[in-house]
């Protein structure tokens, strides 16, 4: 795929966005890929961690789109481990609470099976609510 | 007459005496017609280990050393220093390696370890019962230091030998000194002080009393061996008035000749030469500089979106270069923040196939450019530029995002590699000293000996070697100074004496050694009608030995006799 890149995407609104609201220097990752190598959901995940970050660093908000950003359980392993200080799961929120602004939502809480819920850890659960808030 | 020759065992610790039964060798050469004395001891090098040699010299009269421990590139200069100090002549103590040469390679069978360490003393002890009594050979020195090449690495050189009392004469092609640092903006990591320190430099050379600067002036030939070089120098432009060339007498010669930019029109498929805001990084150096003008060459607009292409040319066998140029990474880094610095509104861009930036503070430094300045790197290199409704489209890849990327730039900075300075090649073939398949000039040892060439009392220092920025270079060109000061600190060269001679009653003048001597060592006296030998640029390799069809020839020390007497030891089974 060949995109254009555009010079204001750079310094646009989507980029300005994550970065507001999650505190994060997008240009800080250098794409080592710590975080995906440590993440213990990626079997799960259409992007990688690391492939969460590196659009969003060429301003392409079609990563907004991408499920990892909702599997993430924010359980802190590329956050602790990433050498740039990059707080990754931030980010994870940042998109998610664009995705949600947009109207749009992967989870919503009272969907859920009850008996899953039942074996999840308190965590999960209330991440996952979390992430259903609007 | 027998010889009183004592050997000297070292265990090396466990080293040698793990797998080699020392005390039992010593035993066995006690025997030895010719050995006087023999002993062992845990380490030989030590002070107690040298003690016990000059003890035994006195003791027993000895007239010749053996030390079998190490390689004697290790430690043949001491003990034979050790022999000296105890009236031993010190090309009469030689070193039988049995450490890298039996235990190191043997460690699991020590009766063969030990056959074969008897087999090479034995060897050793035939070569110095026949090693003659020799005196180093002394030449005369010039203490006057030659430089090509008056860029900052020329310049320091100078300044440094110079600045030891020594008489430099600094030559210079172009009509000014300065080379190529003269050419830059500025300087990471501060951007500060690279023109002003180049000026200080420039007055100090210039106001120096030991300093001769001769510009617009090439070496056009050289003779002679270290510490006595005749440099043959033209002065005059090209095509200018003719101007006679002269001799200079120099003891050393430093190298530095610099570098060249990569020619722009090797790289059209980026619009190389093609394409007027398709520029160098040398070329934007100019545009950055205080007073330069930062504005596209085509329409003279100042550029909003600058791509910069890293290995333009670099790290591309096929169709350039196969060498990192080592310095560019760093340049766009620079130029980028200065750029932003310039240009606030502007974004920087640049396609890289990795970032190598080792050096103190260096990875930092292009951090910021990222973190702070936005600059935008890309991994993946650039297929094509081309021009588009008055901009350029610049079609790369990032890999990092498996996308193909384009940009609609306003100018595009192709980060070249540096090239060695042209004439580099013919000036090696003048001096003797070799270049690589890409022209920078070859040093004596990639590892050990980074400022040396292979041709004695010629040094380099700087980017004729290969790519290298700044603090690199003054430190290469200090290290040369320093080698230069090693060399002219003596009243007179000292120079091992185990060179080639003639047996002048054998010697048919046939010439055959002058065509073998890789060192010009060789030629026919100029009246009698025999080959000499100039032992100022005889390295003793034996290649004459080997080419005389009279056996007229012998490298002292080394003679065909000895060699002989050392292979009928080799593989010996009988007693003693």
């Amino acid at each position: 795929m060949r995109v254009v890149l555009d010079p204001l995407a750079l310094h646009g609104a989507f980029i300005r966005e994550i970065e507001a609201i999650s505190e994060q220097n997008l240009l800080a990752c250098n794409q080592c890929g710590r975080c995906s190598a440590g993440c213990p959901l990626v079997e799960e995940m259409d992007l990688l961690p690391n492939q969460i970050i590196r659009p969003a660093q060429l301003g392409l908000d079609t990563v907004v789109d991408s499920t990892s950003p909702w599997l993430c359980a924010a359980c802190l392993m590329c956050e602790a481990r990433c050498p740039k200080g990059v707080d990754l799961p931030r980010i994870m929120d940042a998109l998610r609470q664009i995705a949600l602004r947009r109207g749009e939502s992967r989870v919503v809480a009272g969907d859920v099976d009850p008996a899953l819920l039942a074996g999840a850890p308190q965590m999960a659960i209330v991440g996952a609510l979390r992430r259903g808030e609007k | 007459m027998k010889s009183r020759i004592g050997v000297f065992v070292c265990h090396c610790g466990h080293n040698i005496a793990s797998s080699v039964d020392v005390p039992g060798l010593a035993e066995t050469l006690r025997r030895h017609p010719d050995v006087a004395f023999a002993a062992d001891y845990k380490y030989m090098c030590s002070d107690p280990g040298q003690q016990l040699i000059r003890q035994a010299i006195a003791d027993h009269r000895l007239d010749g050393v053996v030390v079998a421990a190490c390689s004697p590139a290790m430690h043949e200069t001491t003990f034979r220093r050790t022999a000296e100090g105890a009236g031993v002549n010190p090309y009469r103590c030689e070193c039988a390696n049995i450490r890298e040469q039996v235990s190191w390679v043997h460690q699991h069978d020590q009766p063969a370890a030990t056959a074969k360490a008897g087999d090479i003393v034995r060897s050793i002890v035939e070569r110095v019962r026949q090693d003659e009594c020799l005196e180093p050979l002394t030449l005369a020195l010039t203490r006057r230091c030659v430089v090509i090449g008056g860029g900052i690495a020329g310049m320091q050189a100078a300044l440094d030998v110079a600045g030891a009392g020594y008489p430099v004469v600094l030559i210079e092609r172009q009509s000014a000194l300065g080379g190529r640092m003269a050419q830059l903006s500025g300087t990471y990591l501060t951007l500060e002080g690279g023109s002003e320190r180049l000026a200080q430099m420039i007055a100090a050379i210039e106001r120096h009393a030991n300093i001769q600067v001769l510009t617009e002036a090439e070496v056009t030939a050289c003779s002679g061996y270290v510490g006595n070089f005749q440099v043959e120098v033209r002065t005059g432009r090209p095509g200018g008035a003719e101007v006679t060339p002269f001799t200079l007498d120099a003891g050393a010669i430093v190298v530095a000749t610099g570098w060249d930019p990569y020619d722009l029109s090797r790289l059209p498929e980026v619009g190389g030469g093609l394409l007027p805001d398709v520029v160098s990084t040398l070329d934007f150096e100019r545009m950055l500089a205080p007073g330069g003008r930062l504005a596209r060459p085509s329409d003279g607009v100042v550029p909003r979106q600058v791509v910069f292409i890293h290995c333009a040319g670099s790290r591309d066998p096929e169709h350039g270069v196969p060498y990192c140029s080592k310095t560019c990474c760093m340049v766009v880094a620079k130029q980028a923040m200065m750029f932003r610095q310039r240009v606030p509104e502007g974004q920087a861009y640049a396609f890289y196939i990795d970032l190598r930036t080792a050096g103190k503070g260096y990875e930092e430094y292009v951090r910021r450019s990222a973190e702070e300045h936005g600059v935008l790197y890309l991994r993946g290199k650039v297929s094509a530029v081309a021009a588009e409704n008055g901009r350029l489209r610049v079609s790369g890849a990032d890999t990092l995002s498996d996308l193909a990327v384009d940009i609609l730039a306003d100018l595009v900075v192709l980060a070249t590699p540096m090239v060695p300075a042209d004439g580099a090649v013919p000036l090696g073939q003048t001096l003797h000293i070799s270049t690589d398949a890409d022209g920078f000039f070859n040093e004596a040892h990639p590892k050990l000996r980074p400022v040396e060439t292979l041709t004695a009392g010629v040094y380099l220092a700087g980017t004729c070697q290969g790519p290298r920025d700044i603090p690199e270079t003054l430190a290469q060109a200090s290290g040369a100074a320093a080698k230069v000061m090693q060399l002219f600190s003596h009243a007179e060269m000292t120079q091992s004496p185990t060179v080639a001679a003639v047996v002048e009653d054998l010697c048919a003048a046939c010439a055959t050694c002058v065509g073998t001597c890789p060192y010009g060592a060789r030629s026919l006296h100029p009246v009698r009608a025999v080959a000499v030998v100039n032992p100022a640029l005889c390295q003793g390799c034996g290649a004459c030995v080997v080419a005389c069809p009279n056996k007229a020839c012998f490298v002292r020390n080394w003679r065909p006799t000895q060699v002989m007497a050392m292979l009928d030891q080799v593989g010996w089974s009988g007693d003693l």
